[in-house]
Order: C-alpha cells, then sequence, then structure tokens
C-alpha cells in the first residue's frame, strides 16, 4: 500500500535484524534532528515531545518558523514547498501528524525527502501506531530517523513520575500524597491527568498560598470521592470478606464506566481459584499450580485467600455468582442489584 | 417401500401429512413439533417430497430423491448453524414464497430451526407465511409450539410427534445404517430414542466414552473444588470437541475464500479481502458457539437422563433404566439421597441448560451445576 513492496520487504528484514536501533531516543531527552519519529499510541506524551523540540530548536533559532501539516489532508508537492530555504532565513521546523493515516502522495513525497534530508530542518513525524504505515516508518528509519516511543503508560509508578513532570513544567510541585490520590482519581487517561496537573499548578499560583507546593487537599478538594476500581480489585475485597470496602469499591467501579459483567466475571475468576486451590492438599505452588491450570502467583495468592472459607461457604458463593452471571445477562431487571447482591452473598458467605 | 419409512413411530403423524399431500386437508402453513431426534426435519422433508411426488410418496421417483436431499428446485431447506436465524437469513424467503413452483406440484419452504427465529426474524416472515400464494407451502419444524412465536403459531396448522418407542428407534438404525442389533438396542436406549444421537453412539466409540465419562461425575466427585475442577474438565471436553468438529472446516473455507478472492499466498492482506475474511471469522465463531452449547446441552441431557434412573429407583416404579448398564452407580445414588434431592438435582441440570442457552459462561453455569449434583456436607 506504501512505498513499493520491493522496498518495504527490504527495509522489514533490515529493522527485524536491528531491532530497537541506537537511534531510539528515551521520551525526555528528545531534540531537534533532521528527522524525528514520535511513534505509540499515547498522544499527551507525543504532544509534550514535539513541543519540547520545538521549543529546544526555538531556543536555539528565535527566527524558527514552524509549519504544520496534517497527513490526511496532505496535497503533492506541500513537503517540498515547505522545506525549501526561505528568503528571509531562519530554520524551519515541520510537524507532520496522523502518519498512521498517510495518504500515497505523503508517503512518495516522504520518502523522496529522507532519501536526502536537509540538515538545517526539523522535521517531527507522529505515528500513532498500528499496521498502516509501517513501510513508511521502516524507510524513515533507515534514513536515520531519530525515534522515541510514546507507550502508554501501564504502571503506577511511570503515571506518578508523568504527573510530577506536569507539574514541573508549570513551575509547580506536588507532596507525594497529592501526587498518588491524583493517579487514583485519573490516572487511566492521561490527558485528564495532564489537565488536572496544569489546573492545579495553575490554581496554585492563583492562591497566593504559602505552601509552594500543591497538597493532597486540594486534590481532595477537586478530585476526592473519585476512585477507578476494576472489576478485579471488587472480587479481591469481597473474597476477603470485607462487605463494606467492596460494596463502596464496586459502586465506585460501576460509576467510573465498569460493566457489571466483566465484574461479575471477576468475581467468577476468584471464586474459581478458591476452589481450585481448597482441593489442592499440601506442596509447592510451583508444582501443583499448572495441573489445576493456574500461574504459580495465582496459586499462592488464592491459597492465602482461602483462609476463613468453607465448603459451605465456597458452595454458596459459586452459586451466588451463577445466579449474577444470569441476572446481569438479562435473567434479572436491576443488573446492579444482581451484581450487588452477589457481592453481599459471596462476602458473606466466608466466616469472619 | 415409502417416502415415510425412517420417520418411525410416528402413525397418527403419517397419516395426517400423507392424507393432506393426496389433497385432503392440506393448507398453507404447517407447524411441525416433537422432542429432540423424534424426527421433525425427517417429516417435513418427507412431506415435501410427497407433495412433489406424483405418486403422493413412493421414495423411489425423481421428485422424491431430490426434495429429500434438498436438491429441488422448488422445495428450499431452511437451517441454521447458528444460535438464531437472523433476520437476513430468513429475508430471501419472503420474494421466494410469492415465486411459482417451477417443475413440481408446490413451492415448499422448510425452516427446519424455526425455534431459532428471534422475535425480529420471526415477525418478518409472519405476513408471508399467512397469505401465501396458492401453490406455496411453509413447514416449520420446532421442538413445542411454545417455542416460535404465538403469532406464527397461529398461522399454522400444528403436527405434533411423540417420542419414538426404543424399539422403533433400534429397529431403524440396524434396517437403515446397518447397525448390529445389540448396539443399536443400546443406542436407542441411551439416547433416549433421540435418532440422531442414537446413530452417534452406535457409530462412533469417542461418543460413548465421553457419554460414560459425564455420567460417572456426579458418582465420583467430592466437595466444592471437585465440582469445580470437574465443570473445567466438562467445558474444555465441549470446547475441544466442538472445535475438533469445526477445525478443518473453517480452514478450508478460509483457503476457499481467499482463493475466490484472489488472495492466496499475500502476507499482508488488502483491506477489502481483510473485511471479507473477517466476516467469514465472525461467522465461524458464531458456529463454534453453537457447536459448543450442543455438546454442553447434550452432556446436561445424558445427566439428566442418570437422575431419571435415580428417581426410577428411589420411587421403585419399575420402568426399564435408560442408564441399564450403569445400574450399580444408579443404585449408589440412589440409597444417598432422597427423591426430594433428586428432584431437586434435575432442577439444578433445567437450569444450567436454561442458563447456557442465555449466554450465561457456561463454565460458571456448569460449576454452579456441579456443586448442586455433589452436594457439599454428606
Amino acid at each position: 500500500m506504501a512505498a513499493p513492496s520491493g522496498t518495504r520487504k527490504k527495509s522489514t528484514s533490515s529493522t527485524g535484524r536491528s531491532g530497537g536501533s541506537a537511534r531510539t531516543v528515551p521520551l525526555g531527552e528528545v531534540a531537534p534532528a533532521p528527522l524525528v519519529l514520535l511513534v505509540g499510541p499515547e498522544d499527551v506524551l507525543a504532544q509534550r515531545a514535539m513541543d519540547d523540540v520545538t521549543a529546544a530548536a526555538r531556543a536555539a533559532d528565535p527566527e524558527l518558523s514552524v509549519e504544520r501539516i496534517a497527513a490526511s489532508g496532505y496535497e503533492r508537492g506541500t513537503l517540498a514547498l515547505m522545506s525549501s530555504p526561505s528568503l528571509f532565513g531562519g530554520g524551519i521546523l515541520i510537524r507532520i501528524e496522523g502518519l498512521e493515516a498517510a495518504p500515497e502522495a505523503l508517503v512518495q513525497d516522504l520518502t523522496a525527502y529522507a532519501a536526502d534530508p536537509v540538515d538545517e530542518i526539523c522535521v517531527i513525524l507522529r505515528h500513532a501506531g498500528g499496521a498502516r504505515g509501517r513501510g513508511l516508518l521502516d524507510t524513515l528509519r533507515s534514513a536515520g530517523a531519530r525515534e522515541t516511543l510514546c507507550q502508554s503508560l501501564a504502571k503506577d509508578d511511570d503515571k506518578l513520575g508523568f504527573a510530577a513532570g506536569e507539574f514541573r513544567r508549570s513551575g509547580a510541585q506536588a507532596s507525594p500524597q497529592a501526587l498518588r490520590s491524583l493517579v487514583d482519581a485519573l490516572g487511566s487517561n492521561l490527558a485528564e491527568l495532564a489537565a488536572a496537573c496544569r489546573q492545579l499548578a495553575e490554581g496554585l499560583e492563583l492562591s497566593e498560598s504559602t505552601s509552594a507546593r500543591v497538597e493532597v487537599e486540594q486534590v481532595e478538594e477537586w478530585f476526592g470521592g473519585r476512585v477507578e476500581v476494576t472489576g478485579f480489585k471488587v472480587a479481591d475485597a469481597t473474597v476477603a470478606g470485607r462487605a463494606d470496602q467492596a460494596l463502596s469499591l464496586l459502586r465506585h467501579a460501576l460509576a467510573t464506566g465498569s460493566d457489571p459483567v466483566p465484574v461479575v466475571a471477576a468475581l467468577a475468576a476468584k471464586v474459581r481459584a478458591l476452589a481450585k486451590v481448597s482441593v489442592a492438599g499440601r506442596g509447592r505452588s510451583a508444582e501443583l499450580a499448572p495441573s489445576l491450570g493456574m500461574a504459580p502467583w495465582q496459586f499462592d495468592r488464592a491459597r492465602r485467600e482461602l483462609s476463613g472459607w468453607t465448603e459451605e461457604g465456597l458452595a454458596a458463593a459459586v452459586l451466588a455468582v451463577a445466579r449474577a452471571d444470569a441476572e446481569v445477562k438479562g435473567a434479572g431487571r436491576d443488573p446492579v442489584f444482581a451484581v450487588e447482591r452477589a457481592v453481599l452473598t459471596v462476602a458473606r458467605a466466608r466466616r469472619p | 417401500m415409502t417416502i415415510w419409512d425412517d420417520l418411525v413411530g410416528q402413525p397418527e403423524a403419517v397419516q395426517t401429512l400423507s392424507r393432506a399431500a393426496s389433497g385432503e386437508g392440506m393448507t398453507h402453513a404447517w407447524l411441525v413439533t416433537g422432542p429432540p431426534g423424534s424426527g421433525r426435519s425427517t417429516a417435513a422433508k418427507a412431506f415435501a417430497a410427497a407433495l412433489q411426488c406424483p405418486q403422493v410418496g413412493c421414495g423411489e421417483c425423481h421428485e422424491c430423491r431430490t426434495a429429500l436431499s434438498g436438491a429441488h428446485a422448488d422445495v428450499t431447506l431452511v437451517a441454521t448453524e447458528h444460535v438464531h436465524l437472523r433476520a437476513e437469513d430468513v429475508r430471501p424467503l419472503i420474494a421466494l414464497a410469492q415465486q411459482r413452483p417451477s417443475a413440481g406440484r408446490w413451492r415448499v419452504v422448510v425452516i427446519e430451526d424455526a425455534d431459532r427465529l428471534n422475535d425480529t426474524s420471526g415477525n418478518l416472515l409472519l405476513k408471508a407465511i399467512e397469505e401465501p400464494p396458492p401453490r406455496t407451502v411453509w413447514l416449520l419444524c420446532a421442538p413445542g409450539p411454545d417455542d416460535v412465536l404465538v403469532t406464527i403459531r397461529s398461522r399454522c396448522r400444528h403436527v405434533g410427534l411423540r417420542v419414538p418407542s426404543v424399539e422403533a428407534v433400534a429397529e431403524l438404525l440396524v434396517r437403515r445404517d446397518g447397525v448390529e442389533h445389540q448396539m443399536a438396542a443400546f443406542a436407542a436406549r441411551a439416547s433416549g430414542s433421540h435418532v440422531g444421537v442414537a446413530l452417534r453412539l452406535a457409530t462412533d466409540e469417542g461418543a460413548r466414552i465421553r457419554r460414560r465419562e459425564v455420567l460417572r461425575l456426579p458418582g465420583s466427585v467430592r466437595g466444592v473444588g471437585g465440582a469445580v475442577l470437574a465443570a473445567g474438565q466438562l467445558a474444555e471436553v465441549a470446547q475441544q470437541e466442538s472445535k475438533a468438529a469445526t477445525e478443518d472446516r473453517n480452514a478450508r473455507e478460509r483457503e476457499e475464500l481467499l482463493a475466490a478472492l484472489g488472495a492466496t499466498g499475500l502476507r499482508t492482506l488488502p483491506p477489502a479481502v481483510r473485511s471479507q475474511v473477517r466476516k467469514l471469522e465472525e461467522n465461524q465463531k458464531r458456529r463454534a458457539t453453537r457447536a459448543q452449547r450442543d455438546v454442553l446441552d447434550r452432556s446436561l441431557t445424558d445427566l439428566l437422563s442418570l437422575f431419571r434412573d435415580v428417581l426410577v429407583v428411589q420411587l421403585g416404579a419399575g420402568v426399564e433404566l435408560t442408564n441399564a448398564e450403569m445400574a450399580a452407580e444408579v443404585e449408589q445414588l440412589a440409597r444417598q439421597s432422597s427423591p426430594e434431592e433428586t428432584i431437586h438435582r434435575m432442577d439444578a441440570i433445567a437450569q444450567a441448560r436454561f442458563r447456557i442457552a442465555a449466554n450465561v459462561a457456561p463454565l460458571l453455569a456448569l460449576e454452579a451445576l456441579m456443586v448442586q449434583l455433589c452436594p457439599v456436607t454428606r
């Protein structure tokens, strides 16, 4: 679809060998270069990187002119037009976004440009990931582009680091507890998290408060009461017999977009693990776990959680979860009530 | 030989249908109901053949043979391998029903899975079934009259089939499929007179083994953990069986589709082809769901027959056991529980079947069932 297939094949195999080439640059160290590639699904990170590069380039050359190209509406020749030297001198920086939807014209222009890039010009290319435009990416890589990965952040630590960075960027600071409760509340969406950090930092500036940093109270004031919960956390609290906590987590989960069906599925997986472990007998988890179709860590965890569970309790739990699954799939009138009842029944089935 | 030979143990239905085919009491829409395996589709196809045959069902002429095999130009057989007959599956039938028969005497539309019509597709057919042209006749098959929309039911003449006798089914297996006498008798009894299942049991060693394993479960499983593991086994077997039944065919269909689209051997598929392949895969997935559910339902029916035997022993009813070869296990289960408990367990099986049909995760429904079949404190 993109470059002639011969080129694509060759470059695919070449990247296959070199893997993450030496030109991969970590997020924090992006700098102007003739070709800068930002690849990955996380838009906020890419946007930050783009801004960083632009700022650095502008610091080096105040006369810099910044051009923007949206790949989807690209017309043939635009790139050549923008990359030709300006009459008034000054450097040029070109931002191309949406490379994953690049039309044929852009692919050809970029291939031609990459074969002989102009050193004084910085071209930033943004590709949101996916299979489309792979060939073009490979061409750019073999032309010496500096690549930075913009992966979505999965770990809480990374998110904490990101939030701290956001505060720094706005010239503010936040206490560790404030960062933690902010990530708990908004961690699933980096864009929301970034916006919240900026708002809090600006609020700090306006309030002229004595404290130099954002404290947990301020976070609670604006974003308190919102906790992003998955079905798994609800299930964890439920089989631990903490009915009150499980119910409030369930409410949070449902309020932040979880559906009753996966919550019941998580609960079912949890109860199933308990039941399996209950017949496993003594022995090392590494030996017993595979025969039950579990990973050793799952096995160990379920074994710890098994305390307080009797045969009758487990039986009642299995029945309650199966009933709830039928009810959230249409056999009952109110899915939320069904899953609540299941959570309560299971939590109470454990001997306190 | 007549066209009705393979419809065993149904003298009344045969009489009604053959008289209708010769012009006595003919009508435009029929609903054939009967328990699974009693021969609903067989009855409908035989009726279709009789309608086309110049001798009203000789079973040997060209018309009869093509109608039975589904090759007759004026007989359309509709069945689905998916969970539902969807609107797009049945919409072409409306136009088709308006056409005059091309060669035969009647245009016949046979819907073998009328119970799988959902509200949309059922309502779509209402008008077509109510007032077809003079030479069109609809034949719908369903387990019971309640399994089709009431509005469809009221537009059809009803023919009920009953459970054929074990002897009649065994005799059919011997005559038609050349099964040995003893095996035919076993299969007919164990299947509860379900002709299709009996044939499978009689000819497939694997099916007999799986059946025996399923029936051993209630007597052997101990405790909640054991019940959950047993449920996992049951679900696993069903999945494997449905996979085995569909895997080769899926791969072949994919090859054929790629060949038809001229995309054989391409490493990356062009978008247009990819969407076609995705559509095929979705269909295959639906088929696998249905296959898995069918296998599970069969296992659950087997379990039901076991507890029926337990109840027979507990109540001293003195009728023949469906699972005579497992008499010892049945005796033991009967001693260990009361008739009330047996009834509860049979209800639990019915509930699990209902839940699986209602989209509950099969594993979860089976776990709940096994927990109820193998009580904790005993």
